[in-house]
């Protein structure tokens, strides 16, 4: 396997909520989205950049800037992802590649994607869908699993919240079931954006046609990244908003299972 | 829980822990009686006992089934002048001190004066200990480089074995009377010897069993005034187990829990054997005797939890024998460290878990009170059914029960040389110390202070702390060329204090052997009798001396930082560092950024530190190990520190990993509070880099927070954690549960969370008894919930 590099923004080592068993989560930098409620801003900017660190932030009133991005090779990484093998096995975990868009990656990934079944890690695709046919062609064979994306289903809605149109990650998603991938939604929970009726209304049906649809995690809206909006200096447009409470969680849950849907709160 | 459990539990929660004179009143009248001039020591140490026991008070609390307190009353524990003679100014520290405090009334302080001191000052073993040191160990000693455990606690450490459930103390006669009557006076030159102690076991199994009669008395004179007539029957049905057990074996389970509590009282009335004495294995040793009277229907499941939860109560009535100067610091806490051994495998290999290991479970959940303590051992064989069972009681938050690796226990316990069959009999007790139950003499001998020995180092043979020369000249460190050089050194310091130790230890042994022999402990442990010899003299089939290594995560950090920033990437100097050290990094808050937080820390599975840690580890390993004790044993490692981290820790100024001057050390093989910073799975592939099984004991603590364990699938994770670290030979794992926030809360209104139980390092405590430094470092260790 040819060496490739990429730019990653974090490694996360016990990652327990990022598809089954305990995994570790590699975080690709850049991403073709930008939804206002994306917990993980740093990671959408293509190259590395400048974000005030916490640290200096507590000890003094200068702040002081960290690099978050860097280029790594690989085979840094996999030998990363290796350390934690004894608890992949114990537990049925794996590798988890996250972002960003790992899409927007698609040598980097690939690579990675070989070297981890190479080694016989469990690996999970976590996507917004959004790039092009043929990059998921090449890689499809070496994910074991889908962890996808759906936010709105109305174009327009889309658009305004996210940047991109849903056309091509609907594509993507019917190509994926018509392979019989094992794939489980992700449907993020912003209220008044994405828990509107309608919108869930059209998200079940949508998503009672397809079959290989393993199960659909809905994930609660939660404030904790609005700290990494500040430290980017970047606008923070969410608010007013505040997160879902258990019994609106559940009912949500309700809602979808009546199309027939295996849904879990939470990842 | 029922009325009866609920009440005796509330007694005991609330019982205020105060200094009882009777002890040490009746020992006093017996040593003065001019009785012992004319016997052997032996005699004289059983002869004693058995006073204690006839004159002492007896004890029967309201509603309780189990019967017998070490003092007059719950919670009034005995002082042991013959070990250590308290001062008047240890009582009043004893009284005034704001944590683990004993209250001391005016008549104890008279007593005190008048009668307790002027016989046993300069008796005591304690100031026969550090009469007979000399000046290389007490200048060590008064430095912080070690402690000593037997100077104020008499050598116990040992769990009882499967065979005190099935004989009773008649049965121990007749094989003192066999052992005796085989003496060979002609050709053996110890039989004169051996004869003493085996007289001397004999008068201690009488004196168990008059005891138990007085209690069986008692509990007849109780009935007959008592007007409930279901208390009345129990009260007849206690007296008729008084006088059967611990005479006869037990035969139910009523019995063998009253059977094991008197051999417990006798346990720790002889001498403080701190710590640990207890029932070890007790899913399985009570297993025979449950599942027979459930066959038979003489009592129901729902009688026998009763029964177990009065047993609970009993522990915990007891609290550890109060302590002061150096072992008050390094063992700061009421528990006496009985920890209760569940699951592992049995004789034969197979798994050991049962219906009671479950049972017992639910009773250590309902009871939540600091004694016993206990841990689950998990097996290769272990259905995951305990482990979750037990993580959802750790979830709670009281810090038990703790988890142990069964297989890394009994392949430690091989590589010292046991049998296969004892190995697997074996557990782990006191925090995380592993032994051949009912077979072996482990005492721990002291907590060794690692850090300071490379502080001590950094200074050229200097206690920085107090100017006093007390180590060797190895040289001066800003003229080491290579960071080797600097280990080197430190590794001929170390050795330099493990032999001064060693040779102390050696020296105290022989005290304790000739002093204070403990005939009523040999009678309980193989092969005291067979040999004729006494438990504190090499009695038992194995004998281990134990020094336990402490702050192994901060010298790893510290030896990391001298390496990278001095060695390999020359970021400051050696004189530099030093110089900021001594101030404490105040005036170099730049380098003291760059040691936090640019240093490679232990803790993150990083092999840079990593192999520090097994280079510091093989050095302690192979000055220590195997190096013969007196009693035919050899010493051994283990890895954990109570709270000996706290004081080891206060007695070292600022280090080169960035830790301020006197604060706390890092805790067994756990990392440096807070710089742990790529999860748990990188903290055990850490800690697992070094051999845990060379060593008898290693310590890892991990704090959760509640929200992590909230749900079935936190516990799931925490199982595979924990499954993933014993595959990789880990000893031990504990957690702690809590959010930091409850703690910071818990600091500010002590009165307000006067139940919250943490687990320290190896035990666990109320929160608000431990001391501010122990508080603060424990809500700092990092919160591995996952966000
Ligand atoms: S797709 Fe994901 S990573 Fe990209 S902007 Fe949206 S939430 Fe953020």
């Amino acid at each position: 396997m040819k060496e490739t590099k990429g730019i990653i923004f974090d490694i996360k080592r016990f990652a327990i909520h990022d598809g089954p068993g305990i995994r570790t989560t590699i975080f690709f930098k850049g991403c073709p989205l930008k939804c206002w409620w994306c917990a993980n801003p740093e990671g959408q900017k293509t190259d590395p950049e400048k974000i005030i660190s916490p640290f200096q932030l507590e000890e003094n009133d200068e702040c002081v800037k960290d690099i978050i991005g860097e280029e790594i090779s690989s085979q840094q990484v996999i030998d990363e992802i290796l350390k934690d093998r004894v608890f992949y096995e114990e537990s049925s975990g794996g590798v988890t590649f996250s972002g960003g868009e790992p899409l927007m990656q698609p040598e980097f990934l690939h690579s990675l994607l070989e070297l981890s079944k190479q080694e016989s890690i469990h690996t999970i695709l976590d996507t917004s869908g959004y790039a092009p046919q043929a990059i998921l062609e090449k890689i499809v064979d070496s994910v074991d699993l889908f962890l996808y994306d759906i936010k709105l289903l109305g174009n327009e809605e889309h658009m305004k919240y996210t940047g991109v149109s849903t056309e091509l990650i609907l594509q993507n998603l019917s190509f994926l079931v018509e392979r019989e991938q094992n794939i489980i939604i992700r449907i993020p929970i912003i209220p008044g954006i994405t828990d509107t009726s309608e919108n869930l209304a059209l998200i079940g049906s949508y998503l009672s046609e397809l079959k290989s649809i393993s199960r659909v995690d809905i994930l609660p809206y939660n404030e904790m990244s609005k700290a990494k909006y500040t430290r980017l200096e970047k606008p923070y447009e969410l608010n007013n908003i505040v997160p879902p409470i258990d019994e609106r969680m559940n009912e949500i849950k309700e809602k979808l299972e009546q199309f027939g849907l295996q849904v879990k709160i939470g990842g | 829980m029922n009325e009866r459990v609920k009440k005796l539990r509330e007694q005991s929660i609330n019982a205020k822990p105060s200094l009882s004179l009777e002890r040490a009143l009746l020992l006093t009248d017996f040593y003065q009686s001019g009785v012992i001039e004319k016997v052997s020591i032996p005699i004289a140490r059983a002869l004693a006992f058995k006073y204690l026991l006839e004159n002492k008070e007896i004890c029967i609390n309201d509603g309780e089934l189990i019967v017998g307190e070490r003092g007059p009353e719950p919670a009034a524990t005995p002082t042991y002048p013959e070990i250590c003679t308290h001062s008047m100014k240890d009582l009043e520290i004893l009284d005034t001190r704001s944590k683990i405090s004993f209250s001391v009334d005016e008549e104890t302080r008279q007593l005190t004066q008048e009668k307790i001191i002027p016989y046993w000052k300069g008796r005591s073993i304690r100031d026969q200990i550090f009469e007979k040191m000399d000046k290389g160990w007490i200048e060590a000693y008064d430095a912080g480089v070690f402690t000593e455990f037997m100077e104020q606690r008499a050598p116990g450490h040992t769990v009882a074995g499967r065979q005190i459930f099935q004989k009773g103390f008649l049965d121990y006669k007749k094989e003192i009377v066999e052992a005796l009557n085989s003496l060979d006076f002609d050709k053996d030159p110890e039989a004169h010897s051996k004869r003493e102690q085996l007289k001397a076991m004999e008068i201690a199994a009488d004196a168990i069993m008059i005891l138990a009669e007085r209690y069986s008395k008692k509990a007849i004179e109780l009935a007959k005034n008592e007007e409930d007539s279901k208390r009345k029957q129990e009260l007849e049905k206690i007296a008729e187990i008084c006088s059967y057990v611990p005479k006869n074996a037990p035969r139910t389970v009523w019995e063998t829990l009253q059977h094991y509590w008197f051999i417990h009282l006798g346990v720790i009335t002889e001498l403080n054997t701190w710590d640990s004495f207890n029932p070890g294995r007790l899913d399985q040793n009570l297993y025979p005797f449950f599942k027979k009277d459930l066959e038979e229907g003489i009592i129901s499941l729902e009688e026998i939890k009763e029964l177990l939860q009065c047993f609970w109560i009993k522990f915990n009535n007891q609290p550890a024998p109060p302590k002061v100067g150096v072992t008050a610091e390094e063992s700061n806490t009421y528990t006496d460290f009985c920890l209760i051994n569940l699951g592992g495998v049995k004789e034969d290999g197979s798994d050991a878990v049962n219906d009671l290991s479950y049972l017992i479970l639910d009773v250590i959940e309902e009871m939540r009170i600091l004694q016993p303590s206990s841990m689950v051992q998990i097996s290769k064989k272990s259905p995951d059914a305990i482990l979750k069972r037990a993580l959802k009681i750790v979830r709670t938050g009281f810090g038990q029960p703790s988890i142990f690796n069964t297989d890394a226990i009994i392949q430690e316990l091989l590589g010292q040389g046991k049998s296969i069959i004892d190995a697997r009999n074996g557990g782990a007790s006191g925090c995380v110390e592993t032994g051949a139950f009912g077979k072996e003499s482990y005492i721990l001998s002291g907590y060794f202070n690692l850090t300071k020995v490379l502080e001590i180092t950094l200074y050229n043979g200097k206690d920085p702390r107090t100017g006093n020369i007390i180590g060797l000249e190895t040289g001066v460190p800003s003229q080491f060329n290579t960071f080797d050089e600097l280990f080197e050194s430190f590794r001929l310091q170390l050795n330099y204090f493990i032999d001064i130790k060693i040779k102390g230890n050696n020296i105290i042994e022989r005290l304790w052997a000739n002093l204070l022999p403990s005939p009523f402990m040999s009678l309980l442990i193989d092969d005291c009798i067979e040999n004729g010899k006494d438990y504190n003299d090499g009695g038992a089939r194995y004998n281990t001396t134990y020094i336990q290594g402490v702050g192994l995560g901060t010298i790893t950090d510290s030896l990391s930082s001298l390496k990278y920033n001095i060695f390999d990437n020359k970021i400051t100097s050696m004189q530099e560092l030093l110089e900021s050290m001594e101030k404490n990094f105040e005036e170099n808050q730049e380098l003291w950024v760059k040691l936090i937080r640019e240093t490679p820390k232990y803790g993150n599975d990083d092999d840079y530190t990593d192999e520090l840690m097994n280079r510091v580890f093989n050095e302690f390993y192979t000055s220590v190990n195997g190096r013969p004790n007196t009693k035919g044993g050899c010493h051994r490692i283990n890895l954990l520190p109570t709270t000996a981290h706290v004081y080891f820790g206060s007695v070292i100024k600022a280090t080169p990993d960035g830790r301020k001057e006197f604060q706390p050390l890092s805790e067994g093989v756990s990392p440096v509070q807070g710089m742990d910073i790529k999860g748990p799975t990188a903290v055990i592939k850490s800690a697992s880099k070094i051999d845990h099984l060379k060593t008898g004991g290693t310590l890892l603590n991990q704090k959760f927070t509640p929200q992590f364990l909230a749900d079935d699938d936190g516990i799931s994770k925490l199982l595979y954690l924990i499954k993933s670290y014993f595959r990789l030979d880990g000893h031990h794992i504990q957690f702690n549960v809590v959010s930091a926030d409850t703690l910071r809360k818990a600091q500010k209104n002590p009165e307000l969370y006067r139940n919250l139980i943490v687990r320290v390092a190896g035990y666990s405590d109320y929160f608000i008894n431990l001391g501010e430094n122990l508080q603060n470092e424990i809500i700092e260790r990092t919160e591995h919930m996952s966000m």
